[in-house]
């Protein structure tokens, strides 16, 4: 027993770090394709060894730290960001059974890991010593908490319909009909709510590079800013995890066809990991970004009463026709 | 020994959130304490309670605090001189908070307690939660929505 556990979790963390740094180049290239240039293809054969040599880069920089910056803080603020993303992991189920815990409350797990990752972001700004810096975590910290609200509702309303059951039974739980059909708006709500909450793509002020000098992480440099850039990869895969493991229907492949059934479960699920994955670069390369007050705006009066719109019908419905699992 | 390992740093962190020199750290330290909490509670079996922690506690309350400190820049040097000054009416204060403490504790050898019953040292299994083993989240929810809802 004592050898699987490391062994399970060395299976997880690795896989996920290679996932990450190739997902950097995928986005890259990605975008590219969609403003019609080619993305990076220099360093391997289609630049397949592009994020081997911006590690290499990366690890080889200078740190530079300012002088004034208070050490121990600033030194621990992008490992802990880099923490929090990898250890949520730890609940997402690949296949049946294939969780590393199969806990009943591993939905409220992955939700308290990303309440703490707005703590990587407000002590990375306040440690920096520098003004644009702390106003820009501070930005980022409220967004992401008022976005974390909606995406609270919208696992709930999901949840009502599933029950209390631990993390594959939710997936298992959607063998008639995904819960990404008849809960659609849900579904759309939820990626906009993850898209917010990792600071991604429209919803990524607080890191603009020409507006706020890049934000919380401007005083990084090197390892530092490599974890944080890491971090952030590492979230928006976490976030499209659970989200196709809800919405989609986790790891049983589309039609119960057995010809669909000899491909296993993890495979399945990465498909739809990478689709929701592309959908991320695809909406980053699509739309032009949100002003902060509109950003807030929408989350706070837009999305919250949505989702309290959803959660009211599904579970009145749900009380009334007996229909509680 | 992971009972030590999580509830002596909860207890050093209690202590350095009045003790600590920066006012930053003074509110960075309650984080350590509920993640230690936190901890107890799962080695208690109380699942959901422990999850409830890091999303209220650290994710809300905790942000929350941090917020005000961080945008306010408060003084505090002035507060740890002359501290020896409180400490008699304080230290009965404390004596009694100490005191009540131990009314949750079930040992005999602790004198003047009321809770020194004779409890027997029988372990009996429970069959019911073999048959329909209710998870953390329904025993609250059968509680609360019915006996407790008013």
């Amino acid at each position: 027993m004592y050898i699987a556990v490391p062994a399970e979790i060395l299976g997880i963390i690795l896989p996920l770090l290679l996932g990450v740094a190739f997902l950097v180049l995928a986005e890259r290239k990605v975008m590219a394709f969609v403003q019609r240039r080619k993305g990076p293809d220099v360093v391997g054969s289609f630049g397949l060894l592009q994020p081997l040599a911006d590690g290499l880069k990366l690890i080889l920089k200078e740190p530079i730290s300012p002088s004034s910056a208070n050490f121990s803080l600033f030194r621990m603020a992008p490992v802990a960001t880099f923490m929090l993303s990898l250890v949520a992991w730890a609940v997402v189920p690949f296949d049946y059974g294939m969780v590393l815990s199969d806990s009943n409350i591993g939905l409220l797990y992955l939700f308290a890991i990303s309440s703490l990752g707005v703590y990587g972001i407000i002590t990375a700004g306040r440690s920096s010593n520098s003004k644009y810096a702390f106003l820009g975590a501070l930005r980022s910290a409220a967004q992401m908490v008022s976005y974390e609200v909606s995406i609270g509702l919208i696992l709930i309303t999901v949840l009502i319909c599933v029950g209390p059951r631990n993390s594959s039974e939710i997936v298992m739980a959607q063998k008639q009909i995904w819960s990404g059909i008849p809960l659609f708006p849900v579904l759309v709500m939820f990626l906009i709510s993850c898209l917010a909450e990792t600071n991604r793509a429209p919803f990524d002020l607080p890191e603009a590079e020409a507006e706020l000098v890049a934000g919380y992480n401007v005083e990084y440099s090197s390892m530092g800013s490599a974890l944080f850039f890491l971090g952030e990869y590492a979230n928006m895969i976490l976030m499209s995890g659970p989200c196709t493991s809800l919405s989609p229907g986790g790891w049983p492949p589309i039609l119960d066809l057995p010809i669909f059934k000899k491909i296993p479960g993890s495979i399945w699920f990465s498909i739809k990991v990478i689709l929701f994955l592309f959908l991320y670069i695809w909406v980053r390369a699509a739309f032009p970004r949100y002003r902060y007050d509109q950003l807030m705006g929408l989350g706070r009066k837009v999305f919250l009463p949505l989702s309290l719109a959803r959660v009211v019908p599904v579970s009145g419905v749900l009380v009334t026709f007996q229909w509680l699992p | 020994m992971i009972l030590s390992v999580l509830s002596s740093p909860a207890l050093v962190s209690g202590l350095m959130v009045a003790r600590a020199k920066n006012l930053v750290h003074s509110v960075l330290f309650p984080i350590l304490v509920f993640r230690n909490t936190s901890g107890l509670l799962l080695l208690l079996g109380l699942d959901f309670s422990a999850m409830i922690f890091p999303v209220v506690q650290i994710g809300a309350i905790a942000v929350s605090f941090l917020f005000v400190v961080m945008m306010f820049h408060i003084q505090i040097a002035e507060i740890h001189e002359e501290v020896l000054r409180y400490l008699p009416v304080s230290g009965i204060i404390g004596l009694i908070f100490w005191w009540e403490m131990f009314f949750i504790l079930d040992n005999e050898t602790i004198p003047l307690l009321p809770n020194q019953r004779n409890t027997t040292s029988l372990r009996y299994t429970i069959y019911v939660v073999k048959v329909r083993s209710w998870t953390n989240l329904e025993t609250l929810g059968n509680l609360l929505y019915t006996y407790y809802s008013v």
